[in-house]
């Protein structure tokens, strides 16, 4: 099996992997970075969502090898890494009861890290396509698109006090 | 599972030269996301998985005034949804590309991948087939260009063969008053696989239908064109009672099977809807 370095929150991880072993796997079983949930494991649901290089994508449709060399973003790596400060959306699902069983919800806040990094502004209609592909099988879906666009409000304040 | 040999060519020549060496053992990992169903199901147990990713000249768009649009094999779909040259010049390509699985699918599947995978119900076929797209291929021996309606051979099976990589995908100008609309019919509306789908091109000179073009998706081994339908349509002043005897043409063209998404009955009746539907759609941005 070949040694392979990933570039996960910031830090380079070696770990000897299979070519077929999923990034979902090597997160998980080799890395103990179990935030990343594995759900249907096939592509359908979102839960395993991770970002690579900003974009959110499926770390169980991912070859841990092809993620070589970029930078992979789990829900380990959202707090602030000094101050332990948790993100707006992070925040956001804390105060308004964002998750029931909790399965999704590290996909479904990485999949809203990436959109609102992109449309700081969106409306409710945005929010739901944005997250088409992270299913939450306890039906919590209003309130999920209520912490985004909280987390979107807080965050467009929290730039205006910076300038 | 026994941990396949991992390669990474950096250029088409060297990723052809792999494949050569291995043949049929091989198979290239483009975005992976149909690569690894395969992989899980153990239906594919390569010798070596030849990744694409580094090979990037093959991500691209362009366009020209004289020989249209480009595309690159490794273009990602989101690309090609996002992209405003597409959504301008070939709406209905990107109308398609944004349907095609999840976001995050999109920000990892390729067009390439897409095509090469080659499902019937592939989102992207239908569009390019009535677009008359061309399917650039690359072999040690040289570069091919087939009209994309040759390309698809049956579910999974290319005209590729074990010596060839798509490279590009071409798409000739099209001409003035054109419109397209790409319909996809799901069994709920987040990401599915399409029941079935349908494209549709109009061309319009004044009142006539200059030229028609309807290409359908998971109806039959491969997308195809519904050629019997569209000639239903050519050079007519078009009118309710001939969209729906086109439709009905489509209808009986097509090769549907019963499957968990639908009954082959089921699919036969909808193709007849979605084209006089989309049809409709693809005059009126023709005429507007």
């Amino acid at each position: 099996m070949p040694e392979i370095i990933l570039k996960i929150n910031g830090g380079n991880y070696e770990v000897k992997a299979a070519t077929t072993a999923t990034l979902a796997e090597v997160l998980r079983e080799e890395l103990g970075l179990t935030g990343t949930k594995m759900m249907c494991n096939e592509g359908e649901c979102g839960a395993c969502t991770v970002l690579i290089n900003g974009k959110p994508m499926l770390s169980c449709m991912t070859l841990a090898i092809d993620a070589q060399g970029k930078d992979i973003l789990t829900i380990e790596g959202l707090a602030d890494p000094v101050t332990g400060q948790l993100h707006p959306i992070q925040k956001a699902f804390v105060e308004h009861s964002g998750m029931q069983c909790g399965v999704c919800t590290p996909g479904m806040i990485l999949t809203a890290k990436a959109f609102l990094d992109e449309n700081p502004d969106p409306t409710e209609d945005d929010v739901r396509h944005a997250l088409s592909g992270n299913l939450c099988r306890c039906g919590n879906y209003r309130r999920i698109t209520e912490c985004v666009l909280d987390a979107a409000e807080k965050m467009r304040m929290g730039e205006k006090d910076e300038k | 599972m026994t941990s396949p040999k991992y390669l990474t060519p950096g250029s088409v020549e060297e990723a052809l030269s792999l494949l050569s060496q291995y043949g049929e053992k091989a198979k290239f990992v483009s975005g992976g996301t149909d690569l690894l169903m395969q992989l899980k199901r153990e239906e594919a147990v390569p010798e070596c998985l030849i990744s694409l990713g580094e090979i990037r000249k093959l991500d691209f768009i362009k366009y020209d005034e004289v020989n249209g649009l480009r595309i690159g094999a490794l273009t990602t779909i989101v690309n090609v949804a996002n992209s405003s040259l597409i959504k301008s010049k070939f709406g209905i390509l990107g109308q398609a590309a944004g349907m095609l699985g999840t976001p995050a699918i999109r920000n990892q599947a390729t067009l390439g991948g897409n095509l090469c995978n080659a499902a019937p119900s592939a989102d992207t076929a239908p569009p390019l087939l009535v677009l008359g797209a061309k399917a650039k291929t690359q072999g040690l021996e040289g570069e091919k260009l087939v009209p994309l309606e040759d390309f698809f051979v049956g579910p999974g099976r290319t005209i590729l063969g074990p010596d060839h990589l798509l490279i590009e995908i071409q798409i000739p100008i099209l001409s003035p008053h054109s419109g397209g609309a790409y319909l996809k019919h799901k069994r709920r509306q987040g990401a599915d696989l399409a029941v079935v789908g349908v494209a549709a091109l109009a061309v319009m000179e004044g009142e006539v239908l200059k030229d028609a073009k309807i290409a359908l998706g998971a109806v039959a081994p491969t997308p195809l064109r519904a050629k019997k339908a569209e000639a239903i349509l050519r050079g007519k002043k078009v009118h309710q009672t001939l969209l729906e005897k086109c439709g009905q043409a489509a209808s009986d063209e097509a090769k549907p099977i019963d499957d968990i998404r639908g009954s082959a009955d089921y699919r036969r009746e909808l193709v007849a809807v979605l084209v006089k539907r989309a049809m409709t759609q693809a005059i009126q941005q023709a005429e507007g």
